[in-house]
């Protein structure tokens, strides 16, 4: 029997047409990228980038993922196994709350934080008598990047354990393992790729955030500004090659995250098969 | 062998976070002052801050930092409200300082007598940017309500650029007509019909003329016509001051409640000074923004075409009310610009 599309012609037509919308919409728009940086040279691209601003860029950029990652690692792990292995009520409810994070338009999100920890929200004044302030400084960065990126780990694992199921932490629990024990060498040991990947994605989020840190930031130069902020700043300075170097950095950092990725997925992958 | 890769892992983390933490300071100054400023001025204010760091290096023998944040003035108004610890804020709208004052009480309300010149080390005007050999022959806020002429400028709702063109052109026609409020309308009306595009800020308005074409002219201030003018090309553009114009005043000020924190006032009051001394005017006269000192003046005159600036304030009542009665819902402009 012949089915709709099992023509050369078709098949060909198809083929060129993925790519040439491959290469319209990915690749081209990325090699752009680095065109942009490159276009007055090697020197203005080594100069922007090794600017105190952009150095200052990078150092916040790289802190506020190195927090971020830690915190919604242990969340994520926590909730999944709330969610997997154990019924209360409101359980869906919560399952269906995770996801707001995803639902909410970050900047939505940032003026939330704004209206809260702000010098006049209802605990940020609370927080201003004792002279703490989160917003226009890092840690309000952190706080909001925090809850945009909280949901990648647990989205990943909550499939994953209840496919899995709790037969063989029941089966560790009859012959006496602590619930420390039985988290070590039993849940971990079986999630450990679905947590990397969760990692991964929140990681690449967090350095690439700019909606919901935006409206936190008070873009002060060489204190809150990280590099996705850094790009839209230098852009509207009409430092194209400074706005574009930082735009290839970022890049470089997606690629190589991309590259990390799938790496795991090929050893998960052959671990399968020899199992 | 785990026990090496949790060493490892544990000095790598240690390395990063210390390298992140460590460039976020990465020059010690004894102190630093942040100062919340409007959009366009970066430029500006990256030239002039490290002269005032010089300048009180000298002085107090003491090393200071000046921070920059820039947006949108009133968006710098709400982010102080809201907590942003500027030191010092330099603005482009007096009614953006004011809000400091009655919404927040961080400054006292009679701020604008703190420093000479009602607080505005530098003023600018409006000016009219106009394409090669001015083919509309552009000359007074009269023309603009000509036929066939497009006009560009921001929205006066949503932009301080706008609010002052606005203010401008209601000014001029009641100095000309001698306050015939109804001829004034009348002027209005033709002049906001010629509107091309409403742009909600001065940035989008200076695209929308120089890099997508539209319009015959473009008002902006002075200062940034011809540095859009310096930009785009000096032979395809030109800047008309028109005869009768508004005064647009840079209001400066330091945010009490945050320098008494920061323990800054004396540097806030430093800084804000600095901008006053023939040092600061010169670099500001070459931003073309217009200034008070005499010799400056005088050394970049052929810059600054004469002009009779009216202020707000005289010619149309405080900025309150001025806000009120025209920008307000229901006011002055929408009233006009229904047809």
């Amino acid at each position: 029997m012949k089915r709709i599309g099992d023509g050369t012609g078709t098949r060909l037509g198809l083929i060129t047409l993925a790519v040439i919308l491959t290469t319209l919409f990915l690749v081209i728009p990325l090699a752009g990228i680095f065109y942009q940086a490159f276009a007055e040279g090697l020197a203005p691209f080594w100069q922007n980038l090794t600017s105190n601003f952009t150095r200052e860029a990078i150092g916040l950029t790289l802190l506020i993922a190195l927090m971020t990652v830690p915190v919604n690692l242990i969340f994520g792990i926590f909730l999944a196994w709330l969610v997997t292995r154990f019924t209360f009520p409101g359980r869906r409810i919560l399952q269906t709350l995770i996801d707001i994070p995803f639902a909410v338009s970050p900047v939505v999100a940032g003026l939330l934080y704004l209206l809260l920890y702000g010098r006049t929200g209802w605990l940020g004044s609370i927080l201003s008598e004792q002279d703490v302030q989160l917003m226009f400084a890092w840690p309000g960065m952190v706080l909001v990047t925090i809850f945009v990126t909280c949901p990648f780990v647990a989205r990943e694992l909550i499939p994953l354990m209840q496919a899995q199921g709790s037969a063989e932490e029941e089966a560790g629990v009859t012959l006496g393992a602590s619930g420390w024990m039985l988290f070590r060498r039993i849940t971990l040991p079986n999630i450990r790729w679905a947590l990397v990947y969760g990692v991964i994605l929140t990681n690449a989020r967090a350095i690439g955030e700019f909606g919901a840190v935006s409206v936190v930031s008070g873009s002060i130069r060489g204190e809150t500004i990280n590099l996705p902020l850094q790009v839209e700043l230098l852009y509207q300075d009409y430092n194209t090659v400074g706005a574009f170097t930082s735009a290839a950095l970022l890049a470089a950092l997606a690629i190589v995250t991309l590259m990390i990725k799938a790496l795991l997925e090929w050893h998960t992958h052959r671990r399968e098969k020899t199992a | 062998m785990f026990l090496r890769t949790t060493l490892l892992r544990r000095v790598v983390a240690t390395a990063a976070l210390s390298m992140a933490l460590g460039s976020t300071q990465a020059f010690s100054a004894d102190r630093e002052l942040l100062n919340a400023s409007y959009d366009i001025a970066r430029e500006l204010f990256a030239e002039l801050n490290p002269q005032f760091v010089e300048h009180w290096q000298e002085e107090h023998g003491e090393s200071v930092e000046v921070k920059q944040t820039h947006a949108g003035s009133s968006t710098q108004a709400r982010a102080i409200l809201q907590g942003l610890r500027a030191d010092v804020v330099t603005f482009n709208q007096v009614t953006d300082v004011d809000v400091l004052a009655q919404k927040g009480q961080l400054i006292p309300d009679d701020w604008q007598s703190r420093l000479p010149n009602y607080s505005s080390p530098y003023y600018s005007t409006m000016a009219f940017l106009v394409r090669k050999d001015n083919p509309k022959d552009i000359h007074t806020w009269a023309d603009l309500a000509g036929d066939d002429v497009a006009l560009v400028f921001p929205n006066p709702k949503t932009s301080g650029n706008g609010r002052y063109t606005y203010l401008a052109a209601w000014a001029a026609s009641n100095h000309d007509n001698g306050n015939d409020d109804a001829a004034t309308r009348d002027y209005m009306k033709r002049m906001l019909a010629n509107v091309e595009v409403f742009d909600t800020g001065g940035r989008g308005a200076t695209t929308t003329f120089a890099e997508r074409g539209i319009g015959d002219v473009l008002i902006t201030f002075e200062s940034e016509a011809n540095n859009i003018r310096n930009q785009y090309g000096p032979d395809d553009y030109e800047v008309v001051v028109p005869p009768v114009d508004i005064m647009a005043e840079f209001p400066v000020t330091w945010v009490d409640k945050n320098t008494a924190r920061n323990g800054t006032e004396d540097l806030a009051k430093g800084y804000l000074e600095y901008l006053y001394s023939p040092e600061a005017q010169r670099t500001l006269a070459q931003y073309y923004y217009r200034v008070n000192d005499d010799e400056i003046s005088k050394e970049f005159a052929e810059r600054f075409p004469q002009t009779t600036l009216l202020r707000v304030e005289d010619a149309l009542g405080s900025w309150e009310d001025v806000m009120q009665t025209h920008f307000a819902n229901g006011g002055e402009l929408d009233q006009l610009q229904r047809r």
